[in-house]
């Protein structure tokens, strides 16, 4: 129970990023809202909240309001954070709202994360690049379960975009392929079913676009809702990576 | 979208594992495919299946001995004897192929580790040797309901796993998805759909998709239960809505609702049922642990609905938890250990550390049962052919395909979103091959037009009247309280009035805003009549249903009525009508007598006439109530008789 139960309520003063694109008159600005504080009460709660009794035209994105779907990434007093997950009694009585950077702004706290994970899937190549197509009659391939669960392990990225909001190369370059997309490249690299070559993921990975261009500020490590393991991750691709140039030049 | 009309050979709607499922399989078989989705892909209600996979490889010691065979067993059984059983007979047997096809695709299945492996069994931790020749094959957990190891999963974020699998292979086929995109209306002429209007969720917009196929994959519709749910904020129901609106196309047995017994309290989110799977116990405010005596064999792995009743039951009878959101039970899973939770139950142990600040190694967890899955939808045939309208198909939980009849077991879903994927897909595939577009556009532009009439219609209300979110709330509260886990005539007569009069106010109803673009309170006030009419024909389907089956209980009608009831509920509502109409149609051919479950009540009121009676000219019944004709011939995938050597 949050310490809120034995005392009275505390009034939270949330100043919220507005813009509506579609409206001509619409500027961007910031605006004032304040609510009680209620026991558990989420920035899920608080939003909808605001949005049912006090502004109806509030846009925000929530979805399985319960940290897996990866929806609601938004700026909470300046740090990406999953909206769901951010309960009020870990936040000071005023609260700043701002929709992610990077990603392209449909309304207020809403952006489209959707395409800018459709495009870092599609350059990365990020599937199986399967050897043979699937054979309904076979069993499974066999699998080392410490391999399932390394795999697993970058699996688990929700592409809820807060590791590339916090990410100085990524709020400029827009080519960088990001935290996210780094972390998934290397859940391929490392997955046996995927037959590309150290010389195909060279190319993917070993530019200023890809592993290079991180400059190893590492906020988004501090910041990922599911923390990954984000600093091994990059290791494991430069090590590869490296290794695939002295491979190289062995032969 | 500027553009107000553009043409697909299919059309999916819905972005979830049935969509994307059924949209691999038309698009590899060369047609053009679109997708619009409320939600990026991954963000569909699919991630959030947690503990697993029903498919029967048998691959571990508690699987030995598991097919098909045992697995259709557990299932019709699971669905009360109300699921269709050839439907149950094609998913068990196809089940394992996607299962393997999720492996090729990506998917970490957890491994069989070879040699001595520590588990928790009937609150008794026990030391079994997995056979090595097994070793790195596909891993299985216990779940309720069923005879052997069955689930595949990926630790406790299975739906997650496959969800990103498959949505791979949609980038990798360069299927087109649109995002933030509803589906509002279904374009078509009585008989025959031509596709849907779309409204843009970035602009507000409509726009009409011409298809030669469209296919209805929006999920469940949990939320007509408010708050009280463990389903996404997007689980609206829209598609069983645009379904119920054409007036012809019946919803089947919306009143089959499952509660999942383990919701967290107070926010009702869900917490696996592969805790209990793996070892997990429940116990009331005395710590005594209910179950045991409850269901002797079983225990805590009886199915969802007789469980869901032990523990409400339970909490009637002054054992629950006092708090002032309710009361709620407590599900240990300290003896499963750290090392457990943090691996195989590792999303329930964020759950739990994220949302009520407890570490489930040292603490009890709150839980109650919730509105979890609607096991009722879209009315479709075998081939996922909706009933009485040709070109409109539906898989997943948006459809009653219905292999649940009035319950599901736990990880059938999951499964049958992958299963059904490729089954429709298929028969989708063949269905535009033979198909060409010979729309009338003038209906499109129609369908159009209405769409933004309705949306107008709306920014013009002026004056007093109520909110759209008073509604909604007042029917969480009222389809919680009196369509809920027991059932009664009398409050679902009451429940039918307040939701009908709450129809009457959302014709009243007033919005606060009217911002241009999306507007997010004329985006959820373009819901809300749908909803109310999806509560309305559940609590109506309950109160007509005089009978237990399932999920569906009624205290005033304790026993399962295979006399009476051994039927699947059909609901039209017909353009400018009222009231919805019902009718019954037997729930298919029946191989596996009706018996006893295994768990939950052994009374019940009999068959009166005999098996062969039912079955003769079931299938002809069937397409009097508008089943449409299937690729194969109906009855052709049951296995008759094959249980028999099993029981």
């Amino acid at each position: 129970m949050t310490s809120n139960e034995s005392g009275s309520a505390r009034r939270l003063r949330f100043e919220i990023f507005r813009f509506n694109p579609e409206d001509p008159a619409s500027r961007p600005h910031m605006q004032t809202y304040e609510l009680d504080e209620a026991p558990y009460m989420s920035l899920f709660i608080a939003l909808n909240q605001i949005r049912e009794t006090l502004d109806p035209s509030l846009q925000f994105d929530f979805a399985c309001r319960s940290a897996i779907c990866g929806s609601c990434g938004i700026m909470v007093n300046g740090r990406p954070a999953l909206g769901c997950r951010t309960l009020t009694s870990d936040l000071p009585d005023v609260v700043r709202l701002h929709p992610l950077p990077v990603f392209k702004l449909i309304g207020d706290l809403s952006v489209d994360t959707g395409t800018w994970f459709r495009e870092m899937v599609e350059k990365s190549e990020a599937w199986i690049h399967a050897e043979q197509a699937f054979d309904p009659e076979a069993q499974e391939a066999r699998m080392d379960d410490d391999l399932a669960q390394a795999i697993y392990e970058g699996e688990r990225c929700i592409e809820c975009g807060c590791c590339v909001a916090s990410c100085g190369v990524a709020n400029v370059n827009p080519d960088f392929a990001g935290p996210a997309g780094l972390n998934r490249i290397a859940r391929f690299m490392m997955d046996p079913r995927d037959t590309r070559s150290d010389a195909d993921w060279f190319e993917v990975v070993s530019n200023s676009d890809g592993v290079f261009g991180c400059l190893g500020m590492m906020a988004c490590h501090d910041v990922c809702p599911k923390e990954l393991p984000l600093l091994e991750v990059y290791a494991y691709l430069r090590r590869k990576t490296l290794a695939s140039v002295f491979a190289d030049q062995g032969a | 979208m500027s553009t107000d009309l553009i043409s697909t050979d299919v059309l999916v709607i819905g972005g979830g594992l049935a969509g994307e499922r059924c949209a691999i399989e038309a698009a590899a078989a060369g047609h053009d495919v679109l997708i619009l989705s409320l939600v990026p892909p991954r963000r569909s209600h699919s991630c959030a299946a947690q503990g697993g996979m029903q498919a029967a490889l048998g691959n571990c010691v508690k699987a030995e001995g598991d097919n098909p065979t045992v697995h259709f067993l557990d299932t019709v059984r699971g669905s009360d004897w109300g699921a269709d059983q050839e439907v149950a007979s094609i998913f068990t047997q196809e089940a394992p192929v996607a299962v393997r096809e999720l492996a090729h695709l990506g998917v970490p299945w957890t491994r069989v580790r070879g040699g001595k492996n520590s588990y928790v069994i009937k609150g008794q931790r026990v030391e079994i040797e997995e056979h090595i020749e097994n070793d790195g094959l596909i891993m299985h957990r216990d779940f309720g309901g069923t005879a052997k190891w069955r689930a595949c999963y990926a630790a406790a974020a299975t739906g997650h796993a496959a969800l990103y699998a498959v949505d791979s292979e949609v980038v990798r086929l360069g299927i087109t998805v649109r995002d933030r995109m509803e589906a509002v209306a279904l374009i078509h002429d009585g008989g025959r759909c031509w596709g849907a209007v779309a409204r843009c969720l970035r602009t507000g917009r409509h726009f009409a998709v011409v298809s030669k196929a469209t296919v209805i994959a929006t999920g469940g519709y949990g939320r007509i239960y408010g708050q009280y749910t463990t389903n996404a904020t997007i689980n609206e129901g829209m598609g069983a809505v645009i379904a119920l609106n054409t007036g012809v196309v019946p919803l089947g047995n919306m009143e089959a609702v499952q509660f999942h017994p383990t919701a967290l309290a107070p926010s009702n989110i869900l917490v696996t049922e592969g805790c209990r799977g793996d070892g997990a116990y429940l116990l009331d405010k005395d710590l005594h642990r209910f179950m045991v005596e409850a269901e002797p064999e079983k225990q805590e792995l009886a199915s969802r609905d007789v469980v869901s009743r032990h523990m409400k039951q339970r909490m009637r009878d002054g054992k629950g938890v006092d708090t002032p959101y309710g009361p709620h039970l407590w599900l240990d899973l300290r003896h499963l250990g750290e090392q457990h939770l943090t691996t195989k139950l590792r999303e329930v142990w964020e759950i739990c550390r994220d949302f009520v600040g407890l570490d489930p190694a040292k603490d009890l967890v709150p839980v109650q049962p919730t509105q979890h899955y609607s096991m009722g939808g879209v009315r479709v045939n075998k081939d996922g052919q909706a009933y009485n309208m040709a070109g409109l198909f539906a898989a997943g939980e948006a459809a009653c395909w219905d292999m649940h009849g009035f319950n599901r077991l736990g990880g059938n879903s999951l499964a049958e979103t992958v299963v059904a994927g490729r089954i429709v897909g298929r028969r989708v595939a063949e269905f535009v091959a033979k198909s060409s577009l010979d729309v009338q556009t003038g209906l499109a532009f129609a369908a159009t037009r209405t769409a933004e009439q309705r949306a107008a219609e709306w920014l013009g209300r002026s004056g007093n009247g109520p909110s759209v979110y008073d509604i909604r709330n007042a029917m969480g509260e009222t389809m919680m309280s009196k369509v809920g886990i027991f059932r009664t005539g009398d409050e679902l007569e009451e429940a039918v009035a307040e939701i009908t009069a709450m129809l009457a106010d959302c014709d009243k109803a007033v919005l606060r805003s009217k911002v241009p673009g999306m507007n997010p309170e004329l985006t959820f006030a373009l819901r809300l009549k749908g909803m109310l009419r999806l509560a309305l024909v559940t609590a109506r389907g309950a109160l007509l249903r005089t009978e237990s089956r399932g999920a569906h209980y009624r205290s005033d009608y304790p026993l399962r009525n295979d006399a009476e009831w051994l039927s699947r509920t059909l609901v039209r509502w017909a353009v400018d009508a009222d009231e919805p109409a019902f009718t019954y149609e037997p729930v298919g051919e029946i191989d596996l007598p009706p018996g006893h479950r295994g768990y939950g009540s052994d009374e019940r009121i009999e068959m009166r006439e005999s098996l062969q009676q039912y079955n003769d000219g079931v299938y002809e019944r069937q397409a009097e109530h508008g089943r449409l004709a299937t690729a194969e011939a109906p009855g052709s995938r049951l296995r008759r008789g094959e249980w028999k050597e099993l029981v």
